[in-house]
């Protein structure tokens, strides 16, 4: 098996108390060794400290105990090269054309202009959003803005693909097409995707490996395989073992959602 | 073409009904205080034909191009250091309005006694109408930001100068815009204010002594041309303005 691109050891995160509230213990301790190339993805009840999870990782936030590698080096408090993240709200700059946007993704590369010019425009296509490079993004829609993201990040060429879900403010079709795309990019880029969602069938669809979350503060509760092949798309929901792996993941996480549910109706 | 038209028409509709209007004011008012629109023109070309008319016209732009300069970039600076820092701005925020709501000319008699007669009292009195309303425009642009957008500078590993100019500042450029246009306005009705109560030279002064001396003709026309300033430089400014905003 390959080595560990990302490895993740006893990491917590606790927030210190705001006036007149009590530390929240947020994660962990967690644990997670993330393979060179895995398509892997994260589902848990909401709450449970999944995006805090990806902040950790992209170095976005200090882990209060605990380390985390990236490529064999310790990630503290400094986002390291070779980290790509999409977030699921719009974070496109409404004031720079698609074409600008893309480019914004590769200020801080130090590339030669040619080569620049060239991987904006491989970016670009790759998204299918050749024709609307000189937009802006006031004039896309809600999933071609999210495309427009997915090239800006892209066209850096992360080695690690951080997605936090990145379809959730999509429709069901958009979301479908887009696992799609993402599983092709995947495949093409050859990065280690990370990606969380809440979405079981789209967590079963798209990934190699699922860890289950529990409620706060999160921990691993069970981690799934799915077998798949590297050449898949959305028609392997189609398979019986789809059904399995979101049945599996739904039973775990109904038990943890429904204490968390016990949790609030006894605070009420 | 469509929406072209239609703002042309409406803007002809707009200045006809309001010709309409200053001639029934005049009907109604009478000659007493009033003059009407024709009367007004035929007067306003001969008003600036006049040598003395350009001398308080320049006094005036001059006073005015000072006080916008100091409202902007003193505004500017006020609202984007509260708007980077929380505390400062949720602390200094209530201030800020409270003093804006002042009627400014009861502070007329201090600025007077500190600036003294003149240009520099003149100056004053326009940037304090102007720097506030600036400040705060630009204090929530740049509060306001979404959060999505420094986050997203941050894993792009932005240092925080190139923050503030590449994210930060065009992200609040519109609103900021927005500020500068009311600005603008209160400014100049800041300067002019001042050179009513104590200057010798303006366009507020050539006002108020024309009531002085019952000149009609002359209050009708600088009233005129105010009014025609304001209002073309504020469309154009809209225009920008709505241009920006539509980006967003």
């Amino acid at each position: 098996m390959t080595s560990a691109h990302v490895a993740l050891k006893g990491v917590t995160k606790r927030f210190p108390a705001s006036a007149g509230g009590q530390a929240v213990h947020a994660l962990g301790p967690i644990d997670l060794s993330i393979r060179q190339g895995e398509f892997f993805a994260v589902v848990g009840p909401s709450g449970c400290g999944k995006s805090t999870l990806l902040e950790l990782i992209a170095g976005l936030t200090p882990a209060s105990e605990g380390q985390i590698e990236f490529e064999g080096r310790a990630i503290e408090n400094e986002i390291p090269d070779g980290i790509g993240v999409v977030f699921q709200e719009d974070a496109c700059f409404p004031w720079l054309s698609v074409r600008e946007n893309v480019e914004f993704g590769l200020r801080k590369a130090g590339v030669a202009p040619d080569e620049k010019a060239r991987r904006v425009r491989d970016a670009i296509a790759m998204m299918g959003l050749g024709e609307f490079a000189p937009s802006y993004p006031a004039q896309l829609s809600g999933g071609m803005r999210q495309r427009v993201c997915i090239a800006r990040t892209l066209v850096a060429k992360p080695r690690l693909l951080l997605l936090d879900e990145p379809f959730g403010a999509l429709d069901q079709q958009t979301r479908l097409l887009m696992g799609d795309e993402v599983l092709r990019l995947w495949r093409e880029i050859g990065a280690t995707v990370f990606l969380i969602t809440h979405a079981l069938d789209e967590a079963a669809m798209l990934a190699d490996r699922i860890a289950v979350m529990s409620a706060r503060p999160g921990t691993v509760i069970d981690m799934v395989e799915t077998h798949w092949p590297r050449e898949r798309d959305s028609r392997i929901v189609e398979q019986e073992s789809f059904g399995a792996t979101t049945s599996r993941l739904w039973k775990t996480l109904r038990e943890e959602s429904m204490k968390t549910m016990g949790r609030s109706a006894a605070a009420t | 073409m469509g929406d072209r038209a239609k703002s042309l028409r409406n803007t002809i509709v707009l200045i006809a009904g309001l010709l309409v209007f200053w001639q029934l004011m005049y009907a109604v008012i009478g000659e007493v205080a009033m003059r009407s629109p024709w009367q007004t023109m035929r007067y306003t070309v001969t008003l600036v034909e006049t040598d003395f008319f350009w001398v308080h016209l320049t006094n005036t732009l001059q006073a005015f191009a000072v006080a916008l300069v100091l409202s902007v970039v003193l505004g500017l600076l006020i609202g984007f250091a509260l708007g980077l820092h929380r505390l400062s701005a949720e602390a200094m925020e209530p201030m800020l309005v409270a003093l804006y709501s002042i009627p400014k000319i009861t502070l007329y008699p201090i600025i007077l006694l500190a600036f003294g007669l003149g240009m520099s009292a003149k100056i004053a009195f326009g940037a304090i109408h102007g720097i506030i309303p600036v400040a705060l425009f630009t204090l929530n642009a740049v509060r306001s930001t979404k959060p999505i957008l420094v986050k997203t500078g941050r894993v792009l590993k932005l240092s925080p100068p190139a923050m503030v100019r590449s994210i930060l500042f065009p992200a609040a450029v519109p609103e900021i815009f927005t500020g500068l246009r009311v600005g603008f306005s209160l400014t100049l009705i800041g300067t002019v204010l001042g050179e009513m109560f104590a200057a010798q030279h303006g366009l507020g002064y050539l006002l108020m002594n024309a009531i002085g001396l019952y000149n009609v003709d002359v209050i009708m026309s600088v009233t005129f041309l105010l009014v025609v300033f304001a209002a073309g430089v504020n469309g154009i400014l809209l225009a920008v303005d709505r241009r920006l905003h539509f980006r967003v």
